[in-house]
């Protein structure tokens, strides 16, 4: 077949032909071989711009196609979107990104620019020669979805797909679902009751037939692609049997055992046997194996005595579950940064300095005190400084902001005014105040009107030396107010440390489980920040809520629904495009040495153990190469990607260096 | 606020009295202003200021009353509002200024400045004359403020006047005005009410 090929070159608005010469590097593109024509154009993506590619395709009967603007990341699918309307087979269009890698980074040697650009077309006509039609092929795609971790953002996507009558399995790895928004007292900038808003969610979510609900669970292994993965659910032995289980409480009534309870930040007791917060749901107990007097010495079984319907199961043993299913959203959520490190701020050693996630707990009124805030004493605090940005915005913890503690702090402000009365003395020591929300600034404002003390600095030392008769018994909180640029001293009884928000200690895990990329914060990565910010470098994998960043409830409720769009896009559109560049075996040369199948990345190749050669299999394989590289005798090789096609385009690209060596 | 300051005049005692009667005279909500400095960067007075007006208020959040009151910011303020209708919170920063002179001169505070003299006179030549008679206004200042013994500023002060005087700017005689009784109650008047 004799190649006709066509290259279009973009002037990008002036991003291309503000930077070089473009009438020059079309009149050279139209003395290359095999190009029937060359034509430049203000924008080629749009749709005149790929109106005239289209043309060309019926008129000159091109099957070669070579655009010439930006970087494929950005219009590759435009382009082979448009060549496939016209009838050429997507995969012989090709692009030579002559703006990021002439104009942009040329900017000053218009010359230069211009001569780059034309070494990179002629490279990619090349590249467009030798490329072969390929077949797009396509997958089916199990319409069920795997939410993981169950906080407001799992309860949130769960809701959202299983709503849409799809089948969801929402995997959390406490014994009861809410994470960490239950346990928060009120939330800013409405101040409305935490509970009022989840536990109802929380009910759907148990009410709901498409939901199964797997609590106490852990993802173990994930395998497949996107629209069919396959993953392992191990579910811990809870020692309840929750078919007979009514949730009565005998046995935690009972139970003789008391550990500080984690969901209450330790703040409380709960038992051996135990259900996290009396709202848990399933209000089903667990028995935690560790302290349990019958797992320890087998001295106690007094909640098997006491249960009316026989549900203990000491013997209970881990149970796996598999599924298959489309797509997956992990929303494992975040911990919370340990101050004791910080020891300026006294944390650990000095009564009453507690943290946010403390102090929340105090704010509920199913927490340790009720709802009070109280002092280790027992008293109301008459003054409290709340200390911003503990580990945020810090180089020797984390760098980057959390984005709620400004809003928690001042509505722990307002909560304090509110609960103890207005004369209580609230101090903000604050670097910058960030309240950039719906409804934030102005909750800030009604703080400040309340009375609220904004100091401007961060706090140098919390100490409980006095200095004067008044700071007897008190925290002194010792710090600079850098607006006025003087040492000021403030006693409070009590200091709350806003701690920042960290990603949780088994991110590491769960990356390497889900095959998850992590940012430099440590959180998931998404593959784009603006235009995908809650797709994963997965197909298929979607990351919301903290795990992908700290942020507030609202974004990250948008952040969930957002997903759950996603998930249920992938599931009513029943199909996804496979990858069609992949790699190929030459069964002849290839001596079933193994290398690629060790080095391949999603478990696409394998070495037939009977004939000894390398097997691909297609629908896994994401053409990404790295089988074609470490092959030791050229057997395997990429669709479109050849040795062969390759080189030649290098040295296509480097003709005039290969000339001077000569 | 019951915060103590350390500087380098030692320890300062913050009075949250003070922050509050200056907030009652004022009718301000001076508790909203977060230090942008749009008010200190469009003083015209500001670079007399002790302190530019931005900080004042600082110390007036804080209850610094000595530091305060015995600034001569808030005399040197020349009411010209440009403050208050660039401040981002709506501060009358105005009245703040006032309820500090209206606090000082209560308290007695004699302050670094001349300024309340100034006023006085000023006031003084409103109620005699009606309206203000510079040349008399002049004279009387400089004669109480002890500015007379100072002859390189007195000097100063005739060449600008002669100056004045040629371009009819400067009367020699107290202007006449209708009215005057009325003038004369409303002094009566509100010095009743304080």
């Amino acid at each position: 077949m004799k190649r006709k090929i066509g290259v279009y070159i973009c002037h990008c608005g002036s991003n291309i032909a503000g930077y070089l010469d473009v009438k020059k590097t079309t009149a050279y593109a139209a003395t290359l071989p095999y190009v029937v024509v060359a034509r430049d154009y203000q924008f080629m993506c749009s749709d005149p711009g790929q109106d005239m590619i289209k043309n060309d395709i019926k008129e000159l009967g091109l099957n070669g196609v070579l655009v010439c603007s930006c970087s494929p990341t950005l219009h590759l699918r435009t382009f082979r979107e448009a060549c496939a309307e016209a009838g050429l087979n997507p995969h012989l269009c090709e692009m030579a990104t002559i703006r990021e890698l002439c104009s942009w980074v040329h900017s000053h040697e218009r010359e230069n620019a211009t001569e780059k650009a034309m070494a990179l077309i002629a490279a990619g006509v090349r590249r467009v020669l030798y490329r072969n039609p390929l077949e797009t092929k396509w997958a089916p795609v199990t319409p069920n979805t795997l939410i993981v971790g169950a906080g407001i953002a799992g309860i949130q996507t769960a809701l959202e797909i299983a709503g849409a009558g799809n089948k969801v399995y929402l995997v959390e790895k406490e014994p009861s679902i809410g994470g960490r928004m239950a346990q928060l007292g009120k939330t800013f900038p409405s101040l409305d009751s935490t509970s009022d808003m989840l536990i109802p969610q929380m009910e759907a979510v148990q009410a709901n037939k498409n939901i199964e609900l797997l609590t106490n669970s852990e993802i173990t292994e994930v395998s497949g692609y996107i629209g069919n993965f396959k993953v392992t659910i191990k579910k811990k032995p809870r020692s309840v049997d929750e078919a007979k289980c009514n949730g009565c409480g005998e046995c935690w009534a009972k139970c003789p055992v008391e550990v500080p309870s984690e969901f209450d930040r330790g703040m409380s007791k709960r038992k051996a046997i135990y259900i996290p917060f009396a709202k848990a749901i399933p209000k089903i107990p667990v028995i935690d194996r560790k302290t349990c007097k019958f797992f320890l010495d087998g001295s106690c079984h007094v909640c098997a005595d006491v249960c009316p319907t026989k549900a203990i199961d000491f013997k209970q043993a881990e149970e796996t579950v598999k599924a298959e299913i489309g797509a997956c959203i992990v929303s494992t959520g975040y911990d919370t940064f340990d101050p004791t490190p910080i020891t300026q701020l006294g944390y650990g050693k000095l009564e009453n300095v507690v943290t946010s996630p403390e102090f929340e707990r105090m704010l509920s009124p199913d927490g340790p005190t009720g709802g009070n805030i109280v002092l280790k004493n027992g008293t109301a605090p008459k003054a409290v400084a709340i200390a911003h940005c503990v580990g945020s915005r810090d180089q020797n913890y984390f760098q980057y902001c959390s984005r709620v503690c400004c809003m928690y702090s001042l509505k722990y402000s307002r909560l304090l005014k509110k609960l103890l009365g207005h004369d209580t003395n609230v101090y903000q020591m604050y670097i910058d105040m960030r309240c950039f929300g719906k409804g934030h600034e102005e909750f800030y404002k009604s703080a400040s009107d309340e009375g609220v003390n904004f100091i401007r600095g961060k706090i140098g030392q919390v100490t409980n030396i006095p200095q004067s008769d008044e700071e007897k018994g008190k925290l002194i909180v010792v710090c600079e107010d850098t607006l006025l640029g003087t040492m000021i001293r403030v006693p409070v009884d009590m200091v709350v440390l806003s701690v920042a928000m960290k990603p949780r200690t088994d991110m590491e895990e769960v990356a390497r489980t889900f095959l998850l990329g992590r940012s430099a914060d440590g959180f998931f990565l998404e593959r784009h920040p603006k235009l995908d910010p809650v797709g994963t470098m997965l197909d298929g994998v979607f990351a919301v809520g903290c795990c992908q960043g700290p942020k507030d409830i609202s974004d990250t409720v948008a952040q969930a629904t957002g997903a759950a769009a996603r998930a249920l896009a992938l599931i009513s559109k029943g199909k996804v495009e496979m990858e069609a560049a992949t790699a190929s075996v030459d069964e002849e040369v290839c001596a079933g040495c193994g290398y690629c199948e060790a080095i391949c990345q999603y478990s696409a190749v394998e070495v037939d153990p009977k004939r000894k050669v390398a097997v691909v299999n297609e629908a896994v394989c994401k053409g990404c190469g790295a089988c074609a590289a470490t092959c030791p005798s050229k057997a395997m090789q990429l669709k479109n990607f050849g040795q062969k096609q390759l080189i030649d385009v290098i040295d296509e690209a480097t003709k005039e260096y290969a000339g001077l060596a000569r | 606020m019951t915060v103590q300051l350390v500087t380098e005049k030692g320890k300062e005692k913050c009075d949250p009295a003070f922050t509050k009667e200056v907030m009652e005279r004022s009718h301000s909500h001076l508790e909203r202003c977060y230090q942008c400095i749009a008010c200190s960067s469009g003083c015209p007075g500001a670079y007399q200021m002790d302190y530019p007006p931005h900080q004042l208020l600082r110390m007036v959040q804080l209850g610094l009353k000595d530091r305060v009151l015995d600034s001569n910011t808030f005399w040197i303020c020349l009411s010209c509002e440009t403050c208050a209708t660039r401040c981002p919170n709506d501060i009358e920063i105005v009245l703040v200024m006032d309820a500090l002179r209206e606090i000082a001169l209560k308290e007695g505070r004699k302050g670094t400045t001349k300024l309340p003299l100034f006023h006085a006179t000023f006031l003084y030549m409103v109620k005699m004359f009606g309206k203000v008679y510079e040349l008399g206004l002049i004279l009387v200042y400089t004669i109480f403020s002890g500015n007379i013994l100072k002859l390189k500023g007195l000097m100063r002060d005739a060449v600008l006047g002669v100056k004045m005087f040629m371009r009819g700017k400067l009367a020699i005689l107290p202007p006449r005005v209708k009215g005057k009784a009325q003038i004369k109650r409303i002094f009566q008047l509100s010095s009743k009410t304080g």
